[in-house]
């Protein structure tokens, strides 16, 4: 029987897994922006060395895995499996990033909400005693991403003022079967949902309804009320998107408005930075998480959040064939327990 | 909410584009464009070539200029600010040839640069050719 099963999208995890460590690197543009401070590495160029988008961000996972696993004092034959993904086709940069470490890997696609996804199996794994050390991560490239789902770098074209800007960047977890720490205590796991947006520059809209059903279902289903976390906060809503999501939450009786927060609104300055909306991609939450949002909860300045990474669901065949943009959103409760 | 509503909801909520701002830098920078256009013209001109010959070179020039400026990273500047006033001249369609040609350079020459060069161009060749064609066709029925 699934006696850890809480309502229809939630479950509560009996051993939380342990964050033993985090690791983040941020693109140049990235490290311009008002997080600067907490990654652990800001790239020179965004190229990183290579000769390709591609390569540079399989660059980033290789790195930001063997920087997490170096921060925990383990090394690749301690690590029992890696769960990672992003957005090129194929999920190219996560396994090519990997392949020289020989951990058994797991690939997922959540689009933009890999990071939560990710962190989702690989609690539940940890959990149902399948593991004692876990790598869930995930990347974004805005090059290589602008080249898959846009227009080429240098064509000159307009944003329009819902647009967001995708983040180059990675950031990983080391969860672990230790038992105090920075846990995962609950995950709530969101259903696709489809308000029939097409507007590729207005992903905001697109996850925004898919993402309010989550934080409703993890309320709903926890019986928790907004208060019980200090923050919470999405993963690539945007400026829009999130006021969209905030007012849809509200709509259903729970007042988040006072502690709801965007990781794309936080990792640039959306007046100086040219990014319209905010920052977007696998990597937008990914690094926020793993450099700022970990380092308040380690310190102390906060106690529990839920961290619901959002993801718009298409591809260019999709959306050349007329279908709507579909969105996701996993929500995971990240909490101080024993420290 | 259905998604009907949803979308109107959407569209009215959401931040709007300033499309007189827009429309006048593109009306500006578009202008500029096609001054320079028309000066090497006049210059060409003034040398005593055949205005045949001085329409193909001015388009030839503006064609070099376009991708030169996309070469070098300009461009797409030029672009972010002007919007159609730079895409809509020859030089915007030269940028929307050079940029992707520099973008798949890493797939290789054959089916990075070759095959992907007109992906954005490619249709607008494609019709283009076929619009002159019937018109073509209507032109020669009307003179007989």
């Amino acid at each position: 029987m699934a006696v850890k099963r809480v309502g229809n999208q939630t479950v509560i995890l009996q051993k939380p897994p342990i964050i033993l460590e985090s690791a983040s690197i941020a693109g140049k543009k990235e490290g311009e922006g008002p997080l600067a401070d907490y990654f652990d590495m800001i790239l020179e160029d965004d190229l990183f060395g290579e000769k390709t988008w591609e390569k540079a961000e399989s660059r980033l996972i290789r790195e930001v895995l063997l920087k997490v696993i170096d921060k925990a004092c383990l090394s690749y034959s301690d690590i029992n499996y890696v769960i990672s993904g992003d957005l090129l086709n194929q999920c190219i940069a996560a396994s090519f990033g990997v392949r020289e470490s020989q951990i058994p890997f797991f690939g997922v696609y959540g689009a933009c909400s890999t990071m939560a996804e990710s962190i989702s199996l690989g609690s539940m794994i940890i959990d149902g005693g399948f593991a004692d050390h876990i790598v869930c991560m995930t990347s974004s490239h805005f090059c290589s991403a602008e080249k898959q789902f846009r227009f080429p770098l240098e064509m000159g074209s307009q944003r329009p003022p819902t647009a967001q800007w995708t983040v180059t960047g990675a950031g990983a977890v080391l969860l672990s079967s230790d038992i105090s720490g920075i846990g995962i205590t609950k995950i709530t796991t969101g259903y696709i949902a489809d308000k029939g947006i097409k507007d590729a520059n207005n992903m905001g809209a697109a996850m925004a309804p898919a993402t309010a059903a989550t934080i409703v279902a993890h309320f709903k289903d926890t019986g928790l009320q907004p208060d019980y976390y200090d923050m919470i906060i999405t993963g690539d809503l945007g400026k829009f998107g999130g006021e969209l999501c905030c007012s849809m939450v509200e709509n259903e009786g729970y007042k988040i408005k006072d502690r709801y927060k965007d990781c794309g609104v936080l990792i640039y300055d959306l007046e100086k930075q040219d990014v319209a909306c905010g920052g977007s991609g696998c990597g937008c939450s990914a690094v926020v998480l793993t450099s700022y949002l970990y380092q308040l909860l380690k310190e102390g300045f906060i106690k529990r959040i839920l961290f619901v990474a959002t993801g718009a669901l298409l591809s260019t065949t999709s959306s050349q064939q007329g279908e709507s943009i579909l969105g996701i959103a996993h929500a995971v409760s990240v909490e101080r327990i024993g420290i | 909410m259905t998604k009907k509503e949803y979308q109107t909801y959407v569209n009215e909520k959401a931040p709007k584009s300033p499309k007189l701002i827009n429309g006048i830098k593109a009306f500006v920078v578009g202008g500029l464009i096609c001054i320079i256009g028309q000066l090497i013209y006049n210059f060409f001109i003034s040398l005593g070539l055949l205005e045949e010959e001085v329409l193909s070179i001015t388009t030839i020039i503006m064609i070099f200029l376009g991708a030169i400026l996309t070469g070098m990273n300009i461009y797409d500047e030029i672009g972010k600010f002007a919007g159609a006033g730079s895409a809509v001249p020859i030089t915007g369609f030269a940028n929307s040839i050079v940029s992707p040609a520099m973008e798949f350079k890493s797939e290789g020459q054959i089916m990075g640069v070759g095959a992907k060069m007109f992906v954005i161009a490619g249709p607008v060749l494609v019709y283009g050719t076929i619009t002159s064609v019937i018109i073509g066709i209507i032109y020669y029925f009307i003179r007989m």
